[in-house]
């Protein structure tokens, strides 16, 4: 696991997974990144781009359709950009900037 | 003996036991009797009408009955008025015992306890939550509780569902709680709803409450309780809990109306609902009877706040005024192996263009009545059905080629470690779906390992059968592994098939000493 970031473009985040998601990234519930800081097209890595490298580097669970369909967050999922809803945020546009905490959640429905 | 699975050994034992309550109770009420009827006619006898006993033995001249020595904040309150079950505004003496304790609270004081005694609950869902949650409303002397819940109590229950108890097994939740509510608190009245939430309904039974608590377990009974509640106008405290986490928000409050838009409801926060194959339920997924039981107690608490609302006239000053502000939506997420384990999420809240609670809402009580807004439909549009595997076989069949000497063959169970430790087919391997799913290749190498450790029989075409809790899971590591070249026509798997029903139906049809769990 990367706990500090080095200096040539990564941004250090944390992102963490709860509500059951954290069985698709190892069955751990914090992960301390360090996220490139530009896309693949060289802008600003924003939420968009997070989900994507998340898939690609992150995920060790095979259900990727528990996490994303049509190439965004599955229905039932909340994004909490430092404990606030993406959609404050600018929702997969928010650019993301050293040591943001991006929690997702899933509901839950058990009772 | 296993009393709960020998229904005529469960029911004889379940009579004895409630004859013996019966006859309890029918001492009682020949001793309360005996006491009502003594102590009725000593009053009288004493002084001609009935005085109450602390106010005739005071040092005080003798008070004519009529006469008020003392006033309260009721003289103030209009709290006259009846409610919809013909309660009005007053505390007895009792009450002012009972309830000293919270009395006294700056945030309740007479004048919440008095919103209390006229409130009316309604808890849907009689489980995990709506157990803590309806025993603290009852001890609070929430006036009017009404339990809705269309299912009986089974023995995987007890561990978290705390009102209810062994000897009602397989009797109605609603009864089983309203018994030991009335055990609680009988000042109450309950009001019993055999039923689940049913959409023709929903709206009309909710009327007649003030609040609604979502104690439900699936999704398409939030999106209904949510809809209903913002059509009858009344405010929504749901929560959920699963494994080790729970949830909790309050919806529609305040609740809209013709002159307020109303807080956000469940559909501002999860306009679409999640695909049905993601949804665990507490059976699938497990639960930890003090996670859901945190999540009742807080509901019970954001139900008191929500029946009482802090009040600046009136007793209790709050110095930063903090609570008399509009609260930002919000949820609460509870996760007891995490540090720390409480957290509060801000939400964007109302959401434009809601289809329930905005300006342009297009549910309505008539189209909730009608098939057109089918809830459970909503719910499970979005989940494909899993490709059927062709080949399956019984438990009985499976029992027979375990019987057959001369069939020599695998059998991979697919459950995850946790359960297979729990308990398991002799001679099963275990390789749970989760790695397979992740892995199939990774996976098959385990089992290459396994079999070549534990017997000679290595030759290629052995015979491999899979297995699972229901029969679920089987089938779709079945799938994953049909598509893989070990597994194709001549290789060294000759697969047969997965056992349908899983080991529940092992338990059913072959060896009932086999657990269920
Ligand atoms: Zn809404």
């Amino acid at each position: 696991m990367d706990t500090k970031a080095d200096d040539e473009g990564n941004l250090p985040i944390v992102v963490e997974f709860t509500g059951g998601l954290e069985l698709l990234f190892s069955n751990q519930r914090k992960h301390q990144i360090a996220l490139p800081s530009t896309d693949e097209n060289g802008r600003s890595a924003n939420l968009a781009f997070l989900v994507r490298y998340l898939c690609q580097s992150l995920m060790t669970g095979r259900r990727k359709d528990m996490f994303v369909t049509d190439g965004t967050v599955r229905p039932g999922i909340l994004v909490l950009v430092n404990d606030a809803d993406w959609e404050l945020e600018g929702e997969d546009q928010y650019e993301l900037k050293r040591n943001d905490n991006i929690l997702f959640v899933s509901t839950l429905h058990g009772g | 003996m296993d009393l709960p699975n020998n229904p005529v050994l469960r029911l004889r034992a379940q009579i004895a036991s409630l004859e013996g309550v019966l006859a309890d109770l029918k001492t009682q009420l020949i001793d309360a009797e005996a006491y009502y009827n003594q102590s009725a006619s000593a009053k009288a006898d004493s002084s001609g009408h009935l005085q109450i006993q602390t106010f005739s033995s005071s040092p005080f001249q003798p008070l004519n009955h009529h006469e008020k020595t003392f006033e309260s904040l009721i003289d103030q309150l209009d709290l006259s008025q009846e409610d919809n079950w013909g309660r009005s505004g007053k505390l007895t003496l009792q009450e002012h015992t009972r309830y000293g304790r919270q009395l006294i609270m700056p945030e309740i004081g007479l004048r919440g306890q008095l919103r209390f005694k006229n409130a009316a609950a309604l808890i849907v869902g009689v489980g995990g939550l709506g157990c803590p949650a309806a025993t603290y409303l009852a001890g609070a002397g929430v006036g009017t509780i009404g339990l809705m819940d269309g299912d009986t109590i089974e023995l995987s229950n007890l561990h978290r569902q705390i009102l209810h108890t062994q000897k009602w097994l397989g009797l109605s939740k609603v009864d089983s709680a309203v018994e030991k509510l009335m055990e609680r608190n009988s000042e109450n009245h309950y009001v019993a709803h055999h039923c689940n939430l049913d959409q023709k309904r929903a709206v009309e039974t909710m009327r007649k409450y003030d609040l609604i608590l979502d104690c439900t377990d699936r999704p398409s009974t939030r999106y209904l309780v949510s809809d209903a509640a913002v059509l009858a106008g009344k405010p929504v405290v749901t929560a959920s809990a699963l494994r080790t986490e729970g949830q909790l928000m309050v919806l529609n409050n305040p609740p809209k109306s013709l002159d307020n838009p109303g807080g956000f409801c469940y559909r501002c926060v999860f306009p679409k609902p999640p695909p049905a194959e993601s949804v665990l339920s507490c059976g699938e997924g497990g639960i930890l009877g003090p996670v859901v039981g945190v999540m009742g107690v807080l509901m019970a608490m954001e139900a008191l706040k929500i029946l009482s609302p802090l009040h600046p006239d009136h007793g209790y000053q709050d110095p930063t005024k903090a609570s008399c502000d509009p609260i930002p939506p919000s949820l609460l997420l509870y996760s007891a192996y995490s540090n720390p384990p409480f957290r509060s999420i801000k939400l964007r809240g109302k959401r434009k263009g809601c289809p329930s609670c905005s300006d342009t809402a297009t549910i309505t009580e008539e189209s909730l009545k009608s098939a057109s807004s089918d809830h459970a439909a909503f719910c499970a549009s979005t989940s494909p059905a899993p490709p059927p595997n062709t080949s399956r076989i019984s438990a009985k069949e499976y029992s027979k080629v375990r019987e057959a000497t001369e069939s020599p063959h695998v059998l991979v169970d697919v459950r995850e470690k946790v359960q297979f430790d729990i308990c398991h087919l002799k001679g099963s391997v275990n390789i749970p779906y989760s790695d397979i799913s992740r892995d199939p290749e990774a996976s098959i190498d385990k089992l290459d390992h396994a079999i070549s450790d534990g017997n000679s029989n290595t030759a290629d075409g052995v015979s491999l059968y899979l297995i699972c809790r229901y029969g679920n899971d089987s089938q779709l590591a079945a799938n994953t592994f049909k598509t893989l070249p070990r597994f194709q026509p001549y290789a060294k798997y000759d697969f047969k098939g997965d056992i349908s029903g899983g080991l529940r139906a092992w338990t059913q049809s072959v060896d009932p000493d086999f657990p269920e769990y």
